[in-house]
């Protein structure tokens, strides 16, 4: 296996994986991805508006743990975290009322010090319900 | 509920113990229970998400993510907008544009109108546009974005919209991950701007006078107050670059009127899961109030800066 070291290859990472995983919603066509390493975080902020139906797609290329991402409102309440939920790639939600929510991605650190962290490719995606 | 609510604010941000009154353009959201015997907490929505930058913290990546003009049209559709192609950017006009600049807001702009025309099928209309975004996604270098094989695939699919709405998806990935990439994130900021402003301009003419109190687009509108910062703080990240500055600039002079639209919430989010579909949805209660002078205002700097940029 080798792990996803360049940009392009997070791009061919986030097309060719992480887009799959919004089916049957469609992608908003928005690019978001980064190399990360165990440890690390990312954060996402956006405005989600009412009357629509999303899709959050969060992965992480296979040399990498499972990725946990949690979406908070802007009182910081905690609305999900997929570690909750088997550490889920996806959530589908919909809202009452636009609002602007922030979304924490974390890459989990490796428990064993001794090792060198792995890098890798993270990719957050939107879906939205074509109606 | 409430005084939980209030455990989440920190003191001294807006918590105004009284009825809310007010010109109310717009209300969404649940629950209306015990309205009339307590007073309401009402919470500005605006300072509320100042709020949530407040503790960025030692992060390796923040991505401050606007709607694409793929959402974008797609708000306008839901909001029960009518077909109009008078409002779109001729495609005509792509031959005009010959700056960075200028291509990377017609990029965004035309991709909107692809997605405008496209969501209602007009067949015709999405291989013009196409070709459109096409032109400007060449001229800035954008390789292999939109190629013939992009617009032989619309065109046989016309019938098919689903797959019209994914080829628009892809080749706009496409656009933004490869400005991404090869270190013109400026350029992938004003790709945006130029779709978002689209998105608007579309939307404020497309209300009748008549509505502008009772429209759903309006309450769209109004929303898109909630992105300002975000708009903002996507292009103070390439702010050194002339032609970022002069969107900021344009940026500005709308959040001045987008100020006076006020959203105000009264109730904390409430998530409940659909036990068949698995869809969460997240409840709660907010207001607007977009009075029709505040629209006509922000009707008519839309329109200079959106005729500013297709000029």
């Amino acid at each position: 296996m080798v792990p996803i070291t360049s940009q392009a290859q997070c791009k061919g990472f986030a097309k060719k994986v992480c887009r799959l995983e919004l089916d049957p919603y469609i992608h908003d066509g928005n690019y978001h991805a980064a190399i990360l390493t165990e440890g690390e975080e990312a954060e996402l902020y956006k405005t989600f508006y009412s009357d629509q139906e999303y899709r959050i797609a969060v992965c992480g290329s296979d040399n990498l743990p499972e990725i946990e991402f949690t979406i908070m409102d802007a009182t910081k309440k905690v609305i999900y975290t997929n570690s909750d939920n088997n550490y889920s790639r996806v959530w589908d939600f919909k809202l009452e009322s636009s609002q602007q929510l922030k979304i924490v991605i974390k890459v989990p650190p490796n428990p064993d010090t001794s090792e060198e962290p792995m890098s890798g490719c993270v990719s957050i995606m939107f879906g939205l319900k074509l109606k | 509920m409430k005084s939980k609510f209030f455990q989440y604010l920190h003191i001294g941000l807006i918590a105004t113990l009284a009825a809310f009154v007010g010109l109310s353009a717009c209300s969404s959201g649940g629950g209306d229970k015990n309205e009339a015997e307590e007073p309401e907490l009402v919470i500005d929505m605006s300072e509320l998400d100042q709020k949530m930058f407040e503790d960025i913290g030692e992060v390796k990546k923040i991505f401050y993510t606007m709607p694409s003009p793929l959402e974008t049209a797609m708000m306008i559709k839901s909001a029960g907008a009518e077909y109009n192609e008078e409002f779109l950017n001729p495609v005509e006009n792509a031959a005009n544009y010959s700056t960075n600049m200028s291509m990377a807001l017609n990029l965004g702009i035309y991709t909107c109108d692809l997605s405008f025309v496209s969501l209602y099928d007009q067949t015709e209309a999405s291989v013009n546009y196409m070709n459109a975004s096409k032109k400007m996604a060449d001229g800035l270098g954008i390789l292999d974005a939109i190629n013939d094989e992009t617009i032989d695939k619309l065109e046989e699919n016309v019938n098919n919209r689903d797959v019209i709405m994914e080829i628009i998806s892809d080749t706009f990935m496409n656009s933004s991950s490869y400005l991404q990439e090869n270190d013109r994130s400026s350029v992938a900021s004003i790709v945006l701007v130029g779709g978002w402003m689209e998105g608007l301009y579309l939307a404020t003419q497309m209300v009748y006078t008549d509505s502008i109190m009772t429209s759903k687009l309006v309450k769209r509108i109004a929303d898109q107050k909630l992105s300002m910062d975000i708009v903002i703080r996507l292009l103070n990240e390439t702010k050194d670059n002339e032609d970022i500055q002069s969107i900021l600039a344009d940026i500005d002079n709308l959040k001045e009127t987008f100020d006076k639209i006020k959203i105000t919430t009264t109730s904390p989010i409430q998530a409940s899961v659909d036990k068949d579909s698995k869809v969460t949805t997240l409840s709660s209660k907010t207001q607007s109030t977009l009075t029709p002078e505040i629209f006509n205002e922000l009707k008519e700097k839309v329109q200079a800066i959106r005729n500013k940029y297709i000029s």
